[in-house]
């Protein structure tokens, strides 16, 4: 199994489903430079990288003409920011289309939407815009977080018959992994349980999910158990996967990079509260990003985000101390 | 259409199907007027009456297989790409046996079986996906065109400009036929737009724009096919405006509902008496292109067919209440589940 960077693994996956299906393309802002993710694909790829001007309202809504007549357009948006700039196709072509002319159309196209936060990109460049696309039915929406999930994922974005935005995460772009070869695809729509544990379900978005590890390490030192889970699809959410564990372990805690209200963190607490109520022991806990507009400056940014000593925080809050049993005497 | 034969006069055939086109158009609208002041359609709805020569003239100057976008505005558009009037008729009234499955309705009566790729309820939003459709008979090598429909309104959206640009700039086989009725629902062309000669804007887009009569079917339909031998041979897109008007309110809201008196009832008069499907019944006749016997029996086949599509409508089911909450993925089994609960 070879070792890629996270960035490296979606060069791969783009470069390898070029390969495979020739209808597949690449188009976006500076898509030939050897830029970001799309580096090197030009030389091997030639016209089928094709750079864009700067008109993502366009281009976005081009690439689903293209993928309703038989096309199957990757685009690039470079930065997360660009959804809104795209976001009426997005919302009334891409979304809409299959469902109101009554599966008459796909739309197979993958919107690649890199999330760099935390680094003083400052208000434009430092949203993570999932949350307001969760509420569009229509498209599926991933954010995976390991070099094989993205690889496996974006490949699996490509043959999806729908379509399917990918939200990078630009804290994760440099972390090393093993990855699947050309054939391996990790499906979407499936989470992955990172870490098995009997006393706190933590389920971590995006950024968040090195967070929850690290602190269910340190958990782990206290003799807190928890179970990790990365969804690494929003929609459609692996809603079993998450009832599962709250059910064993009775109690929750979502780490969410994006901000609080009406996000992925809202959602997944409001299923487990109306299916999985009986098995609740303690109150569910967010830990997500406040309700703000992003600072610029590093000592303003700096507390915005879920970290392990929140998430630490925020389990001990709802298993009460280290005695789950205590805790659970006196609920 | 003063002098037809100053123009290159299409092969009668042709000439005919125009003519039934167009009265398909008035009439499946007509009646689809009168089933929505009975109340047996539902919501808003906008007719494409005056504007008919635009839409044929346009789409009988291409091929089956090329695609086609429309508007809100757009029962005739698919009608003029050769959609059968039933199925269009059966989504208006919400059928389970039109043409959506009656999940689209008035403003997005699409049927890619003749390349009609969708109608869009908002302004614009169907111009990027024309071009991104240019693109990919380009990319396939397909040699196929797209007439893109739009209205004034839609010149001052960001779209429009980033269709334009974006077509023009990567040679795309676009047609872009700007369906100019005067009003973007009561505001005129020159309230809204600095350069009201939307043709003229061509200029800023390197491509060839034209400013031609919409109510003259065969105006438009010359230009149209100039235009696509032009993008076939790989030249690129063009930008043509049909001047035309319609004929009723911007949507029907009830027999008596006005918009209030943004149009004078001078102006309403001027153009009524430029009908296109008189003006072409008229200049046929004089040139003795056709005999009347031959347009009399289309206009009594077309009345029956707009009969037969009402009956057709009126007799389908609606779909089954079920029906609402499939359809949004091709994979059913990868649909949010949160309707599903159980309360029980």
């Amino acid at each position: 199994m070879p070792e890629l960077t996270y960035r490296q693994a979606i060069t791969a996956a783009m470069a390898e489903e070029l390969r495979r299906d020739e209808r597949v393309f690449v188009m976006g802002e500076d898509a030939r430079a050897d830029l970001w993710a799309t580096s090197g694909l030009y030389a091997e790829f030639g016209d089928r990288i094709r750079d864009t001007p700067l008109s993502e309202l366009g281009f976005t809504g081009a690439a689903i003409g293209a993928a309703m007549t038989g096309l199957r357009p990757i685009v690039d948006l470079q930065i997360a920011q660009l959804v809104y700039n795209a976001f009426e196709q997005i919302a009334n072509q891409a979304a809409k289309s299959r469902y109101m002319y009554n599966g008459q159309v796909s739309v197979p196209i993958v919107i690649r939407a890199a999330m760099g936060y935390g680094g003083s990109s400052a208000a434009h460049h430092s949203d993570r815009p999932y949350p307001m696309l969760m509420n569009l039915p229509g498209i599926k929406i991933i954010c995976p977080t390991t070099p094989a999930d993205v690889k496996g994922m974006i490949k699996s974005a490509v043959r999806d018959p729908d379509p399917v935005i990918v939200f990078e995460d630009n804290n994760l772009m440099l972390q090393k992994g093993e990855v699947g070869g050309p054939e391996d695809v990790v499906p979407i729509g499936v989470g992955k349980l990172c870490r098995i544990g009997e006393d706190v379900t933590i389920v971590a978005i995006a950024g968040a999910v090195p967070r929850a590890l690290e602190a269910a390490d340190r958990l782990a030192d206290e003799g807190i158990s928890a179970d990790v889970i990365d969804p690494r699809t929003l929609v459609p959410l692996d809603r079993d996967m998450i009832l599962d564990s709250v059910r064993k372990t009775g109690r929750l805690v979502v780490a969410d990079p994006a901000n609080r209200t009406c996000g992925a963190a809202a959602e997944i607490s409001a299923i487990v509260a109306e299916e999985a109520f009986a098995a609740l022991r303690a109150p569910i806990r967010r830990v997500t990003a406040p309700d703000m507009v992003v600072p610029f400056s590093p000592a303003l940014e700096a507390g915005f985000y879920p970290d392990a000593d929140k998430i630490v925080a925020a389990a001990h809050s709802v298993v009460g101390g280290h005695d789950a049993e205590v805790f659970a005497g006196a609920h | 259409m003063d002098d037809l034969q100053a123009v290159a006069v299409p092969e009668t055939g042709v000439l005919l199907e125009m003519y039934r086109r167009m009265l398909r158009i008035r009439r499946f609208d007509e009646r689809a007027v009168d089933r929505h002041g009975k109340g047996e359609i539902p919501g808003p709805m906008h007719t494409s009456i005056g504007q008919e020569a635009t839409a044929v003239g346009a789409c009988l100057a291409v091929n089956e297989d090329d695609y086609m976008t429309g508007t809100h505005r757009s029962h005739g558009h698919p009608i003029a790409k050769g959609v059968g009037l039933d199925a269009l008729m059966a989504e208006l009234m919400g059928k389970g046996s039109g043409v959506c499955g009656g999940k689209g309705g008035s403003m997005h009566l699409a049927d890619f079986s003749v390349g009609s790729l969708g109608e869009s309820g908002i302004v614009a939003s169907a111009m990027p996906v024309a071009v991104g459709a240019a693109l990919s008979a380009q990319i396939r090598g397909s040699g196929q065109v797209v007439i893109c429909f739009f209205g004034d309104g839609a010149v001052n959206e960001g779209a429009f400009h980033e269709s334009l640009n974006l077509a023009a700039v990567w040679h795309l086989p676009v047609i872009f036929v700007c369906e100019n009725n005067g009003y973007g629902i009561t505001t005129p062309v020159d309230a809204a737009s600095a350069v009201p000669v939307v043709a003229d804007r061509a200029a800023a887009y390197a491509m060839p724009g034209v400013r031609l009569d919409g109510q003259d079917v065969l105006a438009v339909y010359g230009s149209v096919r100039e235009a696509a031998e032009r993008a076939r041979r790989g030249e690129g897109p063009s930008l043509i405006e049909a001047m035309t008007y319609r004929f009723r309110e911007h949507s029907e809201m009830g027999s008596n509902f006005s918009f209030g008196p943004y149009r004078s009832d001078e102006e309403i008069a001027e153009w009524l008496e430029r009908d296109p499907l008189v003006l072409f019944r008229t200049a046929v006749l004089e040139a003795g292109l056709i005999p009347a016997v031959e347009l009399d029996e289309i206009e009594t086949e077309v009345d029956a067919e707009a009969a037969a599509a009402v009956k057709f409508a009126r007799r389908s089911d609606f779909p089954p209440p079920e029906q609402a909450y499939v359809g949004l993925y091709l994979d059913e089994r990868r649909e949010p589940a949160s309707l599903e609960l159980d309360y029980a």
